[in-house]
């Protein structure tokens, strides 16, 4: 049965919305608990002895645990980066900056981070980069607790130091 | 020795090797690589074989349960797939992964496969979740919860006279008994019918004990192909038939009373071709174990799932790959010499996957 006047639907809207709870598990809750205290906290795999920021618990070449925390220093190297000049909904940062892959000093992982106190124009691979955290009082267990990361003035890392990690 | 004859497929392909998390209602101390390490570290035990003998990998799980985009690319950490290796991934029960790999291996070049399915119950609303594999236009927007969907299921069998609500706690209460016995078994216990029928209704005519646990869970299977199965396990469990059908998606035009895609994959696997000693199912509700014996065409001699099945431990994803693993045990340990393995996907068991699995008599 159908009526002739009422117009086919073309389109309708079905709103979706599920909650989910997050579970960081052993090692990623350690690393997240690290930014508390202003540390960052890695894992080494026994076989391969990399270490990983954050761990997932697992060394995902050997696919053993990787038991062993490594609390990492301050300090590592942009390995690449990118300029942010394009607006987007939900940008918390005035444009243009700078978004960065940062080695941490013994570590083999790259994370992303924000640059800071640095020209656009004069970011580079190999820029020796730190930490600045957020005042002792707003640490949390959160990558937040870094507010950002800044040229430490010393000479640039030599590619064959990082290039490995591209 | 020899494999059993195969009813389909040229190369033989045997479970050789089983791992299972227990089933537990909440597991909040792990994340997905942290759940599937052990094992997948366990189903390598006692082998013989290491990641490195692998030629395919093929996971199950879903992005629904996690509510996070490409999870089994990062579960991946937990398997080592370094030298990079053939590896693919179903957003469905990890039986179907076993599936996709079984006919890989009909092609002769792959010859350990390894599988594995995880899943969370417990870090969304499962109700909601689970509303999201209906179709997005008619039956999504009402949000009926699996529950429900379920006993409509279930009251059609009482309708057509195909069962009543005491075969259903018939049904909870052996399986209850014989996850005494299982110790990866969140419920078990000895109750009589009397007391599960005395039970407040969930939903009509389903009570508590005609529902699953919600779970947290993870499982792996390796399959060996041909001779290099014997190096595995004394007496591997070939398997000598495997299919799987769909229905359609819409509810409304499916006869719940009835799973013609089960049957149609139980002919096609050759289930009655045979004695089957032990059949393991993957029937999430108790009325369902009811109606996929019937259509898997099983008769009083075969026991059915002797390890308490689904009732007893439901981790989505892993459930019906885990039926794979508990039939197979049975071939293995000499208990049964033909086995059926089922597993089940989508809602109210809109696709249905059979597995016959036979070792040496």
């Amino acid at each position: 049965m159908t009526d002739e006047t009422l117009a086919p639907v073309t389109m309708l809207s079905t709103p979706i919305r599920l909650e989910y709870d997050f579970t960081a598990g052993l090692a990623q809750s350690r690393n997240l608990r690290g930014y508390a205290e202003g540390k960052f906290i890695g894992q080494r795999c026994p076989v391969c002895n990399k270490v990983y920021v954050p761990s997932r618990g697992s060394c995902p070449v050997d696919a053993v645990p990787t038991d062993e925390e490594v609390v990492l220093p301050n300090t590592g190297t942009v390995t690449t980066y990118c300029v942010v000049n394009v607006p987007f909904a939900g940008q918390s940062i005035e444009i243009p900056y700078i978004c960065a892959q940062i080695l941490l000093d013994g570590s083999d992982i790259a994370f992303m981070g924000l640059l800071q106190e640095i020209p656009t124009d004069e970011v580079r691979m190999g820029l020796r980069v730190e930490a600045v955290w957020v005042d002792p009082e707003d640490l949390g267990p959160t990558l937040a607790s870094v507010k950002y990361f800044r040229p430490t003035g010393e000479p640039d890392a030599d590619y064959e130091t990082f290039k490995e990690y591209l | 020795m020899s494999a059993p004859k195969q009813k389909q497929g040229t190369v033989p392909v045997a479970v050789a090797s089983f791992a299972q998390t227990p089933s537990l209602r909440r597991i909040d101390q792990a994340n997905e690589v942290e759940l599937l390490m052990p094992v997948i570290g366990e189903v390598f035990e006692g082998t013989g074989l290491t990641k490195d003998d692998v030629g395919f990998i093929c996971s199950g799980s879903t992005d629904y349960l996690i509510g996070g985009p490409f999870s089994f690319v990062m579960a991946l950490d937990a398997v080592g797939v370094w030298p990079p290796k053939r590896e693919s991934h179903v957003e469905m029960d990890a039986a179907w992964a076993l599936y996709e790999a079984w006919v890989l291996m009909q092609e002769g070049v792959v010859d350990v496969a390894l599988i594995y399915g995880f899943g969370k119950s417990s870090l969304g609303d499962l109700d909601r979740i689970l509303a999201m594999q209906l179709d997005p236009y008619v039956m999504g927007p009402l949000w009926p919860d699996q529950v429900s969907l379920a006993a409509l299921q279930a009251q059609t069998m009482i309708d057509r006279g195909q069962a009543t609500e005491a075969d259903f706690a018939a049904v909870a209460a052996r399986a209850r008994r014989a996850a005494l016995s299982n110790p990866n078994a969140q419920v078990s216990g000895d109750s009589s019918v009397e007391e599960l029928l005395a039970e407040d209704y969930v939903s009509t005519p389903l009570r508590r004990h005609a529902l699953p646990p919600l779970s947290d869970g993870a499982a792996a299977i390796l399959l060996v192909a041909g001779e290099r199965a014997y190096d595995v396990v004394e007496r591997p469990a070939w398997i000598t038939g495997i299919d799987h059908r769909v229905e359609t998606h819409a509810l409304g035009a499916r006869d719940l009373g009835a799973s013609p895609s089960t049957a149609k994959a139980a002919e096609m696997a050759g289930v009655t071709d045979g004695v089957v000693d032990v059949a393991e199912i993957h029937a999430p509700f108790a009325h369902q174990e009811i109606l996929l014996a019937r259509e898997l065409g099983l008769g009083a001699e075969t026991v059915v799932n002797p390890s308490g099945g689904p009732l007893a431990g439901n981790p989505l994803m892993a459930g019906g790959l885990i039926r794979f693993g508990e039939a197979a045990r049975r071939i293995w340990d000499g208990t049964a010499t033909r086995a059926v393995a089922h597993a089940t996907s989508g809602p109210v068991l809109q696709q249905n996957l059979v597995g016959v699995l036979e070792g040496e008599s």
